[in-house]
């Protein structure tokens, strides 16, 4: 059963390493990259529990919360073009 | 199984290298190295090393990709067409790694419990490290009273390249001064 979805995960880490790889836009290549993120905390759940060791399940709390900040930061950057800004207001955006 | 999982795991990862070394556009690379990390620390996992799996995915998936975005601000958003042809360093880099696979061949099975490493200071530390240092987890005596001045050391460079990247990425605010200057 683990064992089937260990699989499962794993050819869906294929597919969205392809669309990351193909992606044409940012965005494409953005969300291939979340979705590797939340197959990364599926996986570990269930190395976990396919190796009868489910302990490190806290870990996947720690990938999920990554997952956000890293998302987070990417998006910022596009609306603001610059991380860290004083913030005076004026976006002056990414696609420079 | 496992074994299966980190096989797969690898040559995702190994995809993965071969298309940031062929993408051109900065952002999407910063966005696949993201990528790249959480396979690693995947595989970190899959093989037992827990902790040094949690700080790749914090670090690489984490602060490196809000820092290379805040230097990607700094900087042009095409990576540039190389001046030369790689064909040099690549089979220099080829040769290093078919050397690193022929070390590999004499490598003790992996976790076996009869391989060197674990015969020669390890059952000392084992036996003596609460009796010498007072601590009674044996991996924090080992880091912190055994080896205490190489974990000081790398608390000095992880410092050092904190401080180096504040000093790069930090932006001059505009005083009043600055105005009035020119």
């Amino acid at each position: 059963m683990f064992a089937a979805a260990a699989l499962a995960l794993l050819a869906t880490l294929a597919l969205t390493l392809l669309r990351a790889a193909r992606g044409p836009s940012v965005f494409d290549r953005l969300l291939a990259t979340n979705t590797v993120g939340t197959c990364a905390v599926l996986l570990l759940a269930v190395i976990g529990f396919l190796t009868g060791r489910p302990e490190f399940l806290d870990l996947a709390l720690v990938y999920g919360l990554l997952n956000v900040i890293g998302t987070v930061a990417v998006l910022k950057f596009f609306r603001q073009g610059a991380l860290g800004d004083p913030g005076n207001g004026n976006g002056n955006g990414a696609a420079r | 199984m496992e074994t299966l999982i980190v096989n797969v795991l690898l040559t995702l990862m190994m995809l993965a290298v071969v298309v940031l070394a062929r993408t051109r556009n900065l952002f999407a690379v910063i966005v696949l190295s993201g990528l790249y990390s959480f396979l690693m620390a995947t595989a970190m996992v899959a093989l037992d090393a827990v902790d040094v799996a949690m700080t790749e995915a914090a670090v690489g998936a984490g602060i490196s990709t809000v820092l290379l975005l805040g230097a990607l601000h700094l900087c042009r958003s095409e990576e540039a067409k190389p001046a030369h042809k790689p064909w040099l360093p690549l089979a220099v880099t080829a040769s290093a790694g078919l050397l690193l696979v022929y070390g590999t061949w004499d490598l003790p099975a992996f976790s076996d419990p009869e391989a060197p490493i674990h015969k020669h200071v390890a059952p000392r530390y084992l036996a003596d490290g609460p009796r010498e240092t007072g601590v009674p987890n044996v991996v924090t005596a080992v880091l912190a009273s055994y080896r205490g001045f190489d974990t000081l050391g790398e608390t000095t460079v992880v410092f050092t390249a904190g401080a180096g990247i504040i000093a790069l990425l930090r932006r001059r605010r505009r005083t009043t001064a600055d105005k009035e200057a020119p």
